[in-house]
């Protein structure tokens, strides 16, 4: 079996700041990280490899210094690593971003079939879920987006079974190979390679490969000239005119009591309603 | 290399230039989410944003519903009229009963090419996104995901603000020259509208799916309902309370969870709660977890990063408990208590317990 995870190399976003002057994202020395949804993905893909045997790719696309994210995950345990970079990507949105990936994993296709892809729910610093949607429909593959659990594969009848989260409750969904999943998170626990994954990251060749290299040969295509979408405007949000009234009180008691005042004082209504729940325990 | 080959290094500026065959394109759209007979309750509050957009274009208002043939899709066809519509869409289909990517990624999309809408708006729920996703796709339009604001800009393009980096900055993003312009917008984001009373009614056009469960490669085996009773509704609670790292060691989050019974209110927490454990993912608050529009949100020992911020700016009214008069949350919440979350908690459970109590009693 033949998995390609893709993943994303993102600013750890909990440590993104921003200048408080220009509203720039300030990105010195804010450290990177595989994108955590990507995590589940690839740790779900290494389970069915081990599973079942054959490998797992990973994929990303970004600038050179993605090729970190790369062998971290080859340090994990995928089996190769294919990075997609090259100046014509930039200012992709993820119109463009899916049809760099999907065009890869087709290249990827030529040598190799491809009999799952797995991408992340969404990413920490864009938070779309729209690139792995995206590259299924181009592909043609079955889409299983939010998937909890993979309860089965069957792979003499090419048949995959899996629980997908919804709206209310989990589906119970039976398709056919070749597909593409997305995992929820906290499904799995990613895994710490062995040494001998370290060792062999560390040596790895990782393919990298231009636009033309992945077989694009419509440049229009790609990066911002292939994006629908323009991003016309970054701000900050505003503070509101008011900050927090604080209410005056000495003493836990006090200032719980003064603040219950206030609540209902600009919400009445809220009493009488609470009021109302409160009689019918 | 001719100059359409050579990489693009800007666009903020770029104008409006809409094609030929994008000049029709005419009308605002919402899909109605019909899931199990229900339709979701952000789809009301999709066509209450959908009819300001369409009153400030001058253009109509269409739901679009897909369901089984029966009442509960028809159910959904006059509450789309109750909630603002002009017109419905009408996909009705043994296939179209419950959600699977393909059968609804047709219906949408040859909906879309042949009636042509130039803005089209889903929630982003599990199935919003999942739909969305492929529809954008095979349109190959651009779509933008979990808006907080949307408007119209003076050249008649739909402006979709989105928090970007984590929460950290807002973005306005154009489709400028492809349509429809496509959006996904999170529950409680928007506010609820009115329903009308009474007789409604309004344009109904009818189209069939053309599609047989043979051509259809998903099979549904099962559905697994979740136990409602221990599933978080946060979204559509009237009062919630939530801890953040404030509160020091998990075991105190107990505080905020005797807070939240009192008042019959649903709990939550911010993002490090759930990173560290101390919660479950879906008692995230935050533009990563869930949205919230409560009458009183009680946040206790939150700082109130922008990621916390866009979650709640929705409620009435915002107490935040926090020992640092200047945290961020001081500057959108309403009133405040300066003081240790972990007195000022139990003593607003005590007083709320009296104040409630004392008077049922009274009444």
């Amino acid at each position: 079996m033949h998995i390609v995870v893709c993943i994303k190399q993102v600013p750890d976003s909990a440590q993104i700041r921003v200048h408080p002057v220009t509203n720039t994202i300030m990105r010195q020395g804010v450290p990177t990280i595989i994108n955590p949804y990507d995590l589940f993905s690839l740790e779900e893909a290494l389970r069915l490899r081990d599973a079942f045997g054959g490998k797992v790719t990973v994929l990303t696309m970004g600038p050179p210094m993605a090729e970190d994210s790369l062998r971290k995950a080859l340090g994990i345990g995928a089996d190769d690593a294919v990075l997609l970079t090259d100046r014509f990507f930039a200012g992709s949105d993820t119109l463009a971003t899916s049809f760099a990936l999907a065009t890869a994993i087709q290249k990827i296709m030529e040598t190799e079939p491809v009999d799952m892809v797995f991408a992340g729910k969404q990413t920490i610093d864009g938070d779309t879920a729209q690139v792995g949607p995206g590259i299924c429909c181009r592909l043609g593959m079955q889409q299983l987006t939010y998937v909890q659990k993979v309860e089965s594969v069957d792979p003499a009848k090419r048949e995959i079974v899996v629980h997908r989260r919804s709206e209310g409750g989990v589906q119970v969904l039976k398709t056919s190979l070749p597909c593409m999943i997305t995992m929820l998170e906290g499904t799995n626990q990613i895994r710490y390679g062995t040494m001998d994954d370290m060792f062999r990251a560390a040596r790895a060749d990782v393919r990298v490969w231009s636009a033309a290299a992945a077989g694009i040969e419509d440049m229009t295509r790609c990066g911002l000239r292939g994006s629908p979408t323009v991003v016309k405007k970054v701000f900050a949000p505003k503070a509101r005119a008011q900050k927090a009234r604080p209410v005056d009180g000495e003493g836990a008691e006090a200032l719980a009591a003064a603040a219950i005042e206030a609540i209902f004082a600009s919400q009445p209504k809220l009493e009488s309603d609470l009021l109302k729940q409160s009689a019918g325990y | 290399m001719s100059a359409d080959n050579k990489p693009a290094s800007s666009r903020a500026g770029m104008k409006k230039q809409l094609p030929e065959k994008f000049i029709n394109y005419k009308h605002v759209w919402v899909f109605v989410e019909l899931e199990r007979g229900e339709v979701h309750p952000v789809s009301w509050e999709l066509l209450g944003e959908g009819r300001k957009l369409a009153d400030k274009l001058g253009v109509q208002l269409a739901g679009v519903v897909m369901g089984p043939p029966a009442a509960t899709t028809r159910a959904a066809v006059e509450g789309s009229y109750r909630y603002g519509a002009d017109t419905v869409y009408l996909m009705e289909d043994p296939l179209l009963t419950d959600y699977r990517n393909e059968p609804f990624t047709k219906a949408m999309t040859d909906l879309v090419n042949t009636y042509q809408p130039e803005i089209l708006l889903l929630g982003a729920t599990t199935l919003g996104r999942d739909l969305a996703g492929s529809v954008a796709t095979t349109l190959a339009t651009g779509l933008t995901a979990d808006c907080t604001e949307l408007a119209i800009d003076d050249e008649g393009s739909l402006a979709a603000t989105r928090p970007t980096f984590g929460g950290s900055l807002l973005c306005t993003i154009h489709t400028l020259n492809f349509r429809p312009q496509m959006a996904t917008i999170r529950p409680r984001v928007m506010a609820m509208p009115e329903a009308k009373d009474g007789e409604v009614s309004g344009g109904l056009i009818e189209v069939p799916l053309n599609m047989k469960e043979d051509d259809v490669i998903t099979k549904i085996l099962d559905f697994i309902a979740d136990n409602t009773t221990n599933k978080a509704q946060l979204a559509y609670a009237d009062v919630v309370v939530a801890g953040g790292m404030g509160l020091g060691k998990p075991e105190n989050f107990k505080l905020v969870k005797d807070l939240a019974e009192v008042l019959g209110a649903e709990y939550g927490g911010s993002r490090p709660l759930v990173q560290k454990g101390w919660i479950d993912s879906d008692r995230q608050i935050g533009q990563t977890g869930k949205t919230i529009r409560p009458k009183l949100y009680i946040a206790a020992g939150i700082s109130g990063a922008i990621q916390h911020r866009v979650g709640v700016e929705g409620a009435d009214l915002i107490l935040a408990i926090n020992t640092d008069p200047n945290a961020p949350i001081m500057d959108f919440a309403h009133l405040a208590i300066i003081g240790d979350a972990m007195t000022i908690l139990p003593a607003l459970t005590e007083a709320f317990r009296k104040r409630l109590s004392v008077n049922r009693m009274a009444g």
